[in-house]
């Protein structure tokens, strides 16, 4: 595996600790591997030459802060670079005065334009339009047959017909608008965009339906070429943004930045799974951490807050508190989480995840969540209420009822009683110190996923959350995870937390409080050896 | 209130990881590799008949009536034309070739043309820094030179030149009686599998082996329905699933057709997958194994990768072939500005072969791999 930009960067931090002043020198040297670590993030040649510069400017133009290491420094000079670099702000969508407001994707062949339209499509309806999807790629075969079946799934009507992909869709316009869709999204032929034909009848298609909004969907994956096709695509459309595909993979998505730099939009859409639901909208900030290679706390907040179920947490959180967590409630509580999306997906949002961590997550499919499922389910009321009461023959039947082994049931209830004791611990201890057990206890499985969980940035993250929760609001939190604290000391943790970000300015009312709460949390659970 | 909400998440997504790492553990310890146990039936109990109703007789889906044309063997200037679309890009090298001395922009020259084609940083650096030492030994001098040197440092990386066992390129087909080839194509999601065994079938059909297609993407959408119509251009039958069925299941059924129709070579399609994901990877394990089960002989193992692909190709490479164990790489969609310089790294790394290459959408737009004609384009002409 390549090394991420922020393993880079604390090296180059590591190696310029007790410096008083960067060098020349020293500077070139932490230059040349961020250089490296970009384009092996498939960043393009020309925009990382630019960025470096950037940087360059950035450290040799500060006053030199007091406070900030040389090293710090570096590191809060790549990280601001990176999040204007990549558009400091994420797209305010205006709809159309006279209904529908049209919506053309564009790009090259499987980059995944047609999924993109479905989910975009269920996007808006979560939002409260009324979308309508229209299929005008007549060339793949059979793509309009998989844009019905999404639109399906997604619950949305989908308009196609058989002939000129123009005409299909000025046609599916023209539907939108006699159904009375506000929003009209439509889906059109891969093409390459040195196929002059094919970029000819987009553009055609463009000025046929006069798109509010046109957007290339782009793959993360995609290398040094993501430039010439995002320019060429620009110039014939006149991009007004990008949606990013497959970021569930392992790539670092560099053709964010490339692309953001060449087109000098936002990039809108970021999409990361194969599920519907698996899109969203862009946080440049966000973005910038995982190039670098961190967590992305925040996105888990803003899924949680849209699909949660307020009553239903509530109950749950109100028994954990007075220790009195059911089996009942653990059923309850995985289908929540089951409602975020996939559990790989989850772990990818949480900082200081490990690979290992992240595979292990991927691991617990739907089937084996069913399997939980089923064994709770096969157990009595009585049962739920009170585990203790399970014994040899109840377990026999429950295994037998859930289609699973006795292994299985002993597993789950030795994992439940875990889970208890560690929540009662954590109710005794309440307070900020029961946060950062809780951290801790997110690990319950002992030694392995306690190290892992239980880290530095995990419990930063935490508290940030905690800090916002006092405050109130999610602009809180977001304000504050993003200036929680500026530069944490780069030091034998080797952990950096979230450098100070353009974010934090937004909730500046709670960032000194969470920045405070930090440190002392940090010390409650030291990071476990990995 | 959303902490506590978030805190109990992670509560049960923790206990979540830790039953399934133990269960993990215990079907390591029991020899038993799958990952999605209870519900997807195992190989033995998806006998022909079990086979979903969809999978519809061969007689129920009519090849094209149109006599299938001799397909166009496309030359390799027609390749070299096709390719060239790119070229003139970086003039940045024809610069290097009329300088008579080494200058640092030479070295900047070649190293930007190397890194634009997403050859990648570490086989760059070491093709480059093997380079300085031969121009600092004598034994490589001026800017004509030194390309040259460089094409020839590209063309020994990506193997002996020519398309047969000698250069590794050539598809693997067992001749022996009763045995169904099956060739199975693996890639990340939107690479161009479908199109690609499309494609092949028609080619293969063409050389006179006698082809059965199996739809074995029974995940995305109208996957089936796409290879259907491949299938039909191609004059080959099909074997489709269910939507949402189990693929292994799909290929199982088509190598017993194949088996019984007396058919030789299996076209196998399977659903993109990102390499990151676990269970999609085990599926993918399982597949090959049912495919493998006699009469059915996994010959050919293609990994599709897309040239527009940066250097998570070596990654996507590295992951399917530790999985399902690579034999060949297709290059697909290089008809576009994009130069699929990755392959350089994949074989430098994995000593993978590019067997094919995917140069537009119609249906004889893919051809052998030709070395030369690709370093040629990888540098710019």
């Amino acid at each position: 595996m390549f090394d991420s930009l922020s393993d880079r960067l604390e090296r180059i931090a590591g190696r310029l600790r007790g410096r008083g002043r960067l060098s020349d020198a020293d500077l070139d040297d932490a230059l040349g591997e961020i250089r490296t670590a970009l384009l092996e993030a498939d960043v393009e040649l020309g925009v990382v030459r630019g960025f470096i510069e950037g940087v360059r400017s950035r450290c040799s133009g500060e006053v030199l802060s007091k406070s900030l290491t040389p090293g710090q420094q570096v590191v809060k000079a790549v990280h601001e670079e990176l999040v204007e670099a990549l558009g400091g702000e994420t797209l305010k969508i205006t709809y159309a005065s006279r209904p529908p407001t049209v919506v053309l994707l564009a790009g090259l062949q499987g980059s995944g334009k047609t999924t993109t339209a479905a989910k975009l499509a269920q996007w808006w309806k979560q939002q409260g339009r009324q979308p309508l999807l229209v299929g005008a790629d007549l060339q793949r075969p059979a793509a309009v047959e998989q844009l019905r079946v999404l639109g399906g799934q997604a619950g949305v009507t989908v308009f196609s017909e058989p002939g000129d992909p123009v005409a299909v869709a000025a046609a599916g316009v023209e539907e939108a608008r006699r159904l009375g869709r506000d929003v009209c999204i439509i889906d059109t032929a891969g093409r390459l965009s040195v196929d002059e034909e094919l970029m000819d009848e987009v553009r055609r298609i463009s000025s046929a339906c006069e798109p509010h909004y046109t957007f290339l969907v782009i793959d993360a994956m995609t290398g040094q070429d993501a430039v010439t096709t995002a320019s060429a695509f620009h110039q014939t459309l006149a991009l007004d943004g990008v949606v990013l595909t497959k970021l569930d993979g392992d790539a670092r998505g560099g053709a964010a930045l490339s692309v953001k730099k060449v087109v000098g939009r936002p990039i809108a859409f970021a999409s990361t799974g194969e599920k519907l639901a698996d899109l969203d909208l862009f946080h440049p900030d966000r973005m910038a951490d995982r190039i670098l290679g961190m967590g992305d706390v925040l996105s888990l907040i803003e899924q949680a807050e849209r699909t949660m179920d307020g009553d239903v947490a509530a109950r749950s959180a109100a028994r954990m508190m007075e220790g009195r967590f059911t089996l009942e409630d653990f059923l309850e509580q995985l289908q929540q989480v089951r409602k975020l999306g996939s559990f790989g997906g989850i772990m990818k949002l949480l900082p200081g995840m490990s690979k290992e961590m992240r595979q292990a997550a991927d691991q617990i499919d739907e089937g084996q969540v069913s399997r939980v499922e089923a064994i709770v389910r096969s157990m009595t009321p009585g049962e739920r209420a009170d585990p203790a009461v399970i014994d040899g023959p109840r377990r026999v039947r429950i295994a037998r009822g859930s289609g699973t082994t006795t292994q299985d049931v002993n597993q789950l209830l030795k994992q439940f009683r875990e889970m208890q004791k560690q929540m009662r611990q954590m109710m005794a201890g309440g307070g900020m110190a029961g946060m950062a057990g809780m951290a801790g206890m997110a690990g319950m499985g002992g030694g392995r996923l306690g190290g892992l969980l239980g880290g530095r940035k995990q419990l930063d993250a935490l508290e940030a959350l905690a800090a916002g929760g006092d405050g109130g609001g999610l602009s809180g939190l977001l304000g504050d995870a993003g200036g929680a604290g500026g530069m944490p000391p780069l030091g034998a943790g080797g952990a950096f937390g979230r450098p100070s970000s353009p974010s934090a300015s937004r909730g500046a009312g709670g960032a000194r409080k969470g920045g405070k709460k930090k440190k002392k949390g940090g010390r409650v659970t030291p990071p476990k050896a990995r | 209130m959303i902490v506590v909400w978030i805190v109990l998440a992670l509560v049960v997504v923790a206990t979540l990881g830790v039953l399934t790492a133990t269960r993990v553990r215990r079907r390591g310890r029991t020899g038993l590799g799958q990952a999605r146990a209870p519900e997807a039936a195992p190989p033995e109990a998806a006998p022909p008949e079990a086979a979903p109703p969809e999978a519809a007789p061969p007689e129920a889906v009519p090849p094209g009536a149109a006599p299938p044309e001799a397909p166009v063997v496309r030359t390799e200037a027609d390749l070299r034309q096709r390719l060239g679309r790119t070229r003139g890009v970086f003039a940045g090298l024809r610069d290097v070739r009329e300088r008579r001395s080494v200058e640092a922009a030479t070295w900047d020259a070649m190293e930007e043309a190397l890194l634009r084609a997403d050859v990648g940083v570490a086989t760059t650096t070491e093709l480059l820094g093997d380079l300085r030492r031969r121009v600092r030994s004598g034994e490589v001098s001026g800017g004509a030179g030194l390309l040259d040197a460089l094409r020839d440092d590209l063309l020994a990386l990506l193997g002996p030149e020519g398309t047969g066992d000698a250069g590794g390129r050539s598809l693997h087909y067992d001749e022996a009686e009763g045995v169904v080839n099956v060739w199975l194509f693996v890639g990340v999601n939107g690479v161009g599998k479908t199109t690609t065994i499309g494609k092949l079938a028609r080619q293969q059909a063409a050389e006179g082996r006698t082809v059965l297609l199996a739809a074995g993407d029974t995940f995305r959408a109208a996957a089936g329905q796409q290879l259907e119509l491949w299938a039909d251009r191609a004059d080959v039958e099909i074997v489709r699933g269910a939507e949402g069925g189990d693929p292994s299941a799909v290929v199982f059924d088509a190598v017993q057709r194949a088996s019984a129709r007396g058919q030789r070579l299996v076209l196998a399609d399977t659903a993109g997958r990102l390499h990151t994901k676990v269970n999609l990877v085990e599926e993918l394990k399982k597949i090959r194994r049912v495919a493998d089960r006699s009469p059915g002989r996994v010959t050919e193992v293609l990994l599709v990768l897309d040239a527009t692909t940066g250097q998570n190709g070596v990654v996507q490479a590295r992951e399917f072939t530790e999985a399902v164990g690579v034999t060949g790489v297709v290059l697909t969609k290089l008809d576009g500005t994009a130069k699929g310089g990755v392959v350089v790294a994949v074989q430098r790394e994995l000593h993978l072969p590019v067997k094919l290459v995917g140069v537009g959408e119609g249906l004889d737009d893919l051809v052998p791999f030709q070395p030369a004609d690709f370093v040629d384009a990888l540098l710019g002409g």
